[in-house]
């Protein structure tokens, strides 16, 4: 069964522990401007949510990609990336809607998320399972369970 | 260079000049970073008999190896200079993104000196550096200011700023960042003030290099499932935040009231819980960078009385305000505190030095040494939450009677003939640990470099929250032994950039690993607290020369020759003036607290 990434921000800190992570299991240093996922806060709201590849089914940076450097493997969920055939356009950059495609000029490659071979390192390290890497069909059991619990609140004393 | 960043950036604001310098690799071994690397750079280069205010003072932003990187709790800098408050060495710690975000522009700390003709604030760009005009940011409060410069600058700057208060110099007036951290104590604020300095806002792409990734990974790890394991690290801090000792302090009598007068409030017990505990108004967890704890609270006020804001009831200082001014517990009085603490991050001031200089002023009151006449009208009886959060902002624009407790508990007292009405020692307010029930916690207080402070030498860890060890708070002969070690071991994990939240389910060895691991230099567990020992006594070195004594050594005379009035702790003193002698051996020092020159030589100090 594939796996996806689940979002949760009402979990978020804000630690950014997801961004360090990232950069310390692709580079072995914290480098977290070149990180995969990256956080936003707004400080004020007290509200943070994690953001990163969606591994979409039909990809715009596959799709304008002129050199094939981004691709996906037959039967694979995962969008994935040459880096000997990128030619260093940067057109994933502009078409990606989340902007989780992005150009590192230390590099000089693409940035973008890998799911660390499976095993993502961001969802390993995140104190509250705000990110979690989750088999697709039970992924949105949480929300549908919490939901589930408004209705039984919602019927309770109705049922003889 | 592992570990460290290699750089230590310097701004002069008189002359416009920056420049930078190589991190001393034998410094940095020495002292580790942020607390330790802070000290030592400012000490070195600053008279210790400076005026705080005057451009000669200097103010040093250390973050540590730590900082930046997934040690876990380890996202902290710290800001070093001399405070106006107490007139010693003030470190004051800060967690938020701003520390980490300086070592990613590259720099292990960065120094600012002299003054600037007008208000300026500093742009951090990894090596660009600019100065730029701050005259319109200047009465900002926190939140705007930081969302100013960040439109000027760059949407995900990490901003650390003053507000009014540190602009009009309040004794006590804190630096903030990221909105709702603060280097909260000593009056660091004012330090930034005095030199027109409004903010600083950086930004950084740079790496910092690991010695040993795969030790680092099995270090962190580790020192990550000891503190889950943890009940006060684990889920206790996850569950109460930073009021999770306030019912532990109440059944052994010792949580302060009333201005000390009290310290015990009968009815909070397992049924009827102080309400700043969580419940009603805690809307999110709040979790500091690279933080597993998550004892940060985002507070909605719904009270009418009060505007609904967002707070942040986050640090000891909740509880220093919530019972230092002998509030009652209703839900109206969380809501004032709360809002009451939030006008304090927001003006940029400690809520603890505020609270209890507020709780002394209020003692006066009711001895009728100061009346409606000098409060502009206020009526300053304990329990009156409305004047406290009018207060607050009365004290942060330095208006009308708040200008008068602008200096602290101790001036404002003291200028009334009475000083024996206010709680502090070396000048600074201390927390509600009641000395009298917690002996270690006295002892901490009257030897604390920075002066009245807990987080120094954090001895309830063990005399009350039993973290590893449970120790009697009232016995006296250990406790030299603790606190010496408490203020040890913190010494070195401020230096290293982490939590002291951190040792709750950690040890000094999961530390030493971490450090060890990162910059590839071995640090056993037992070199590391001598770190912290080192770092001790260079900052006890920088007091003498500016002019203390072991006299300032002490507490305030209620809690030596006044015992607990009431509760589960009535009738016990402290006894500091006892232990002190035994501390003082205990640290090699002579009796008058001067630091022998063989345990100097010991700690590679002479």
């Amino acid at each position: 069964m594939a796996k996806v990434f689940m979002i949760h921000p009402e979990r978020c800190t804000g630690c950014q522990n997801c961004r360090m992570a990232c950069s310390f299991s692709h580079e072995n240093q914290f480098r977290p401007a070149a990180a995969r996922v990256h956080v936003f806060t707004s400080e004020r709201e007290g509200y943070s949510v994690p953001m990163m590849c969606q591994q979409c089914d039909t990809a715009p940076c596959m799709k304008v990609c002129p050199t094939g450097a981004l691709y996906r493997a037959q039967g694979s969920t995962l969008v994935e990336y040459a880096r000997d055939k990128c030619m260093g356009c940067r057109m994933c950059t502009m078409a990606c809607p989340f902007g989780s495609a992005v150009y590192d000029s230390v590099t000089e490659s693409i940035l973008k998320c890998d799911t660390c071979g499976g095993e993502p390192a961001c969802a390993q390290f995140c104190p509250t399972q705000a990110i979690e890497f989750i088999e697709e069909n039970i992924a949105t059991r949480t929300r549908r369970r919490a939901f589930a619990a408004r209705f039984k609140s919602a019927f309770e004393g109705t049922w003889p | 260079m592992n570990g460290w960043s290699g750089t230590i950036l310097r701004v002069n604001l008189s002359t416009g000049v920056v420049s930078t310098q190589p991190t001393n690799l034998k410094d940095a071994v020495l002292y580790i970073g942020a607390r330790g690397l802070g000290d030592k750079l400012y000490i070195d280069e600053v008279d210790a008999r400076v005026d705080p205010l005057s451009p000669e003072n200097k103010i040093v932003f250390a973050p540590g190896p730590f900082s930046g990187t997934l040690a876990p709790s380890g996202g902290r800098y710290h800001v070093v200079t001399k405070g106006p408050l107490t007139e010693a060495i003030a470190g004051s710690n800060a967690s938020g993104l701003f520390g980490p975000e300086l070592r990613y522009a590259g720099y292990d700390a960065l120094i600012v000196e002299g003054k600037a003709p007008e208000p300026v604030y500093l742009w951090i760009r990894d090596d660009a550096v600019e100065i730029r005009k701050a005259a319109h940011l200047w009465g900002k409060w926190v939140p705007e200011t930081t969302e100013m410069v960040q439109a000027e600058t760059d949407l995900d700057a990490r901003v650390a700023c003053i507000g009014p208060a540190g602009e009009k110099r309040v004794l006590f007036a804190s630096i903030m960042n990221d909105v709702h951290s603060a280097a909260g104590r000593s009056g660091v604020g004012a330090v930034m003030g005095s030199k027109n300095l409004k903010a600083i806002a950086v930004c950084g792409t740079r790496p910092i290099k690991v010695a040993h990734p795969k030790a680092f990974r099995e270090a962190i790890l580790a020192a990550c499932e000891t503190g889950n394991r943890n009940s006060t690290g684990g889920a206790g801090l996850k569950a109460y935040g930073v009021d999770l000792p306030l019912d532990t302090l109440n059944e052994i009598g010792s949580l302060a009231a009333n201005n000390f007068r009290e310290s015990y409030i009968p009815a909070a017990g397992e049924d009827e819980r102080p309400s700043v505990l969580p419940g009603s108004p805690a809307r999110r967890l709040r979790g500091c960078y690279s933080c597993v704890m998550r004892c940060g609270r985002i507070s909605k006020i719904k009270n009418p009385g009060y505007a609904s804001q967002l707070a942040e009831q986050a640090q000891e200082e909740g509880l220093a305000v919530a019972f230092d001014h002998g509030f009652d517990r209703g839900i109206d009085n969380t809501a004032a505190l709360i809002q009451s603490h939030q006008i304090c991050d927001e003006m940029g001031m400690d809520p603890i030095s505020l609270g209890a200089t507020v709780a002394c002023a209020m003692e006066m009151f009711e001895a009728g040494i100061i009346t409606v006449k000098d409060t502009d009208g206020l009526d300053l009886s304990f329990g009156n939450s409305s004047v406290m959060v009018e207060l607050t902002r009365k004290i942060g624009l330095r208006d009308g009677f708040g200008n008068k407790l602008a200096v602290g508990s101790y001036r404002f007292a003291n200028s009334y003939g009475h000083p024996e009405f206010s709680m502090t020692v070396k000048k600074q307010e201390i927390p509600p640990y009641d000395p009298r029930g917690i002996q270690g916690i006295g002892l901490e207080y009257a030897t604390c470099n920075r002066g009245g402070c807990h987080t120094k030498g954090y001895t309830v860890a063990v005399e009350v929250l039993g973290f590893g060890e449970n120790i009697d708070p009232h016995t006296t002969a250990d406790k030299p032994f603790w606190v010496k070690l408490f203020q040890d071991l913190t010494a070195a994990i401020d230096a290293s950039g982490g939590c002291i939240f951190g040792t709750s389910g950690r040890g000094g060895e999961n530390y030493a690993a971490l450090l060890s691991a990162l910059t590839g230099v071995n640090y056993s567990t037992e070199e590391y607290v001598k770190a912290g020992e080192r770092i001790w006594n260079l900052e006890r070195l920088f007091n003498l020369q500016a002019g203390f004594t072991s006299k300032d050594d002490q507490l305030p005379e209620r809690f030596t020759a006044r015992p607990i009035s009431r509760g589960p702790a009535k009738g016990q003193i402290s006894h500091v003036p006892e232990m002190l002698t035994a501390y003082y051996k205990l640290r090699g020092w002579d009796e008058d607290g001067v630091p022998t020159q063989e345990r100097l030589r010991e700690l590679q100090l002479a």
